[in-house]
């Protein structure tokens, strides 16, 4: 019985292993990548760039097709060129980063349906809006593999100074000049996870995987290590309690991973540390 | 014997406007320095142009003693993420940069320096505790601790004692007298006129212009007091351009 419920769909269909060994790499290089969002303020950031990768990816499917390479190789310039001007714009005038890159992702979004609608069918655009997180293919896996390896390193390389530059901007400045290559790494390492999300789960759903776990580890945790592997952990779970959900379900897989993790998000809310329930029932106070 | 820092006509300021204007002058190694004068008389302006923040609108200074990058700065209002999940420890161990630098390990040869910091400034038992649960008074001392990691040989204050009660006060200015017996430079920019004859043998009086610097007892005279509080806080919009700069 409980081999039914929580083994055979893996063990029986080899469209759910790979579903589920994409999953966990992506939540494994999404975690990390969402508590720093998180922690830098820029939550909803990384959703904007989600849509921004929309007409870069459809530019590559109007040219070829669902091609793999095609719609990456599309997504990655389109999220760097909107990262690089939301970033230039801030700079260079009085707009903010998030304005700027808000005008950019509404833009995006429109433009990117549009393409999509052009080329293909309704069906498509689900795909490019929710993703396919069952139909991964080798290629596809290997991409996402490489896209957590290459997170996990460079994470470990920039860690120092990104952690710095969060807490203390002015003294990292004072110290050393790595805080502007840390910054513009970490954004091209968020650029890079959302394309990967994006063959899994689409455009709208792959910053899911990111932010959910980790505003979820944030009600856990006091320390930044201990968070960041809630987080990883927390979005492996959603993955596999969502590809399970929708197995047993029939719930599109892509929604049900988000909704498994929205869930935790919730239950983290009313009963972590800092959640509703402590806030409401807080027990006696203590000798000093 | 060359000076640690060397100001040769040194005006910085925001827009044009000086906030120091032509400043001269040498800060000797090893020398204590009061920096003092009231609100807006330029004291945070000097010390950002020192660590090279502010780039001077005319003259410079000379930092002869290290790297501009190895100063020691404890801003007046610190821009620090109290809500960001660190501890006492990791944000003191940040006080060894210079040494680990961007990739270099903090383990085990590096644990004692750190535990006497947090020790040196009172806080051991905290190592554990988020930043955010300390006090105004708790988060100078780590701030403090950091300094006594960073092993540097100028040593710039900005306001070190605001806010700060008279038991932590007591306890940070071990450490500045500590520094002192070290013969590293610092310079603190300060409010309190007792504590400053207390414990700074040398005063610089700023009120954007220098009013008068050198020994304290000879510095923070009534004369030199009263022609400091009669600087006007505001910028003449319409100011001309300075002979003295041409």
């Amino acid at each position: 019985m409980l081999y039914d419920t929580f083994v055979a769909p893996f063990a029986e269909f080899e469209f759910m292993r790979r579903a589920l060994v994409g999953t966990l790499a992506l939540a494994l290089g999404a975690g990390p990548i969402g508590v720093f969002l998180m922690l830098r303020r820029m939550s909803l950031v990384g959703d904007a760039m989600a849509h921004a990768i929309l007409p870069g990816a459809a530019v590559g499917f109007l040219l070829s097709g669902l091609s793999l390479f095609a719609m990456t190789a599309g997504g990655l310039v389109a999220g760097f060129v909107v990262a690089l001007t939301a970033g230039l714009i801030a700079r260079i005038t009085e707009l903010k980063e998030d304005a700027a890159l808000a005008a950019f992702f509404l833009v995006s979004l429109a433009v990117g349906v549009t393409i999509v609608s052009v080329r293909g069918t309704n069906i498509d655009l689900l795909h490019f809006l929710f993703g396919t997180v069952l139909a991964l293919d080798n290629a596809a896996l290997m991409l996402i593999a490489a896209i957590t390896s290459l997170t996990l390193v460079t994470l470990a390389l920039i860690y120092r100074p990104l952690v710095l530059e969060c807490v203390d901007p002015g003294y990292l400045r004072s110290v050393s000049r790595a805080g502007g290559p840390a910054h513009i790494a970490f954004l091209a390492l968020v650029v890079i996870n959302l394309v990967g999300g994006f063959h899994a789960l689409g455009t709208l759903l792959a910053v899911g995987l990111m932010m959910l776990p980790a505003v979820a580890a944030r009600f856990w945790a006091r320390d930044i290590s201990a968070m960041v592997v809630i987080a990883t952990l927390s979005g492996m779970i959603s993955g596999y309690a969502g590809l399970l959900l929708s197995f047993h379900t029939s719930v599109p897989s892509g929604p049900a991973i988000i909704l498994v993790a929205g869930l935790l998000y919730v239950g983290s809310l009313m009963f972590g540390r800092g959640g509703l329930l402590r806030q409401a029932f807080p027990g006696r106070h203590l000798e000093a | 014997m060359t000076a640690a820092l060397q100001f040769q006509d040194l005006t910085l300021g925001y827009d044009r406007h000086p906030a120091v204007h032509h400043l001269t002058g040498p800060v000797e190694r090893g020398a204590l320095v009061a920096v003092c004068g009231p609100n807006g008389a330029g004291k945070s302006t000097l010390f950002k142009g020192i660590v090279g923040l502010l780039t001077p609108l005319s003259g410079r200074v000379e930092v002869n003693d290290c790297r501009v990058r190895d100063i020691a700065y404890l801003p007046q209002i610190a821009d620090i993420d109290r809500t960001f999940p660190i501890n006492v420890y990791d944000m003191v161990a940040m006080g060894l940069w210079r040494r680990a630098g961007l990739f270099g390990g903090i383990g085990r040869s590096e644990r004692k320096p750190i535990e006497d910091a947090i020790g040196a400034v009172g806080l051991r038992g905290f190592e554990e505790r988020p930043i955010g649960s300390l006090s105004g008074g708790q988060m100078q001392r780590a701030l403090f601790a950091r300094l006594l990691l960073q092993d540097a040989s100028i040593i710039l204050l900005d306001e070190p004692f605001n806010a700060i009660d008279a038991k932590t006060t007591a306890d940070l200015l071990e450490i500045v007298r500590r520094w002192h017996g070290e013969h590293r430079t610092i310079m603190a920019a300060l409010h309190d006129f007792d504590l400053i004859k207390a414990h700074f043998p040398e005063t610089l009086l700023l009120a954007r212009e220098p009013v008068a610097w050198g020994r304290t007892g000879e510095v923070l005279t009534a004369a030199n007091l009263l022609k400091a509080r009669q600087m006007c806080e505001a910028f003449d919009t319409g100011a001309a351009e300075c002979i003295q700069a041409a």
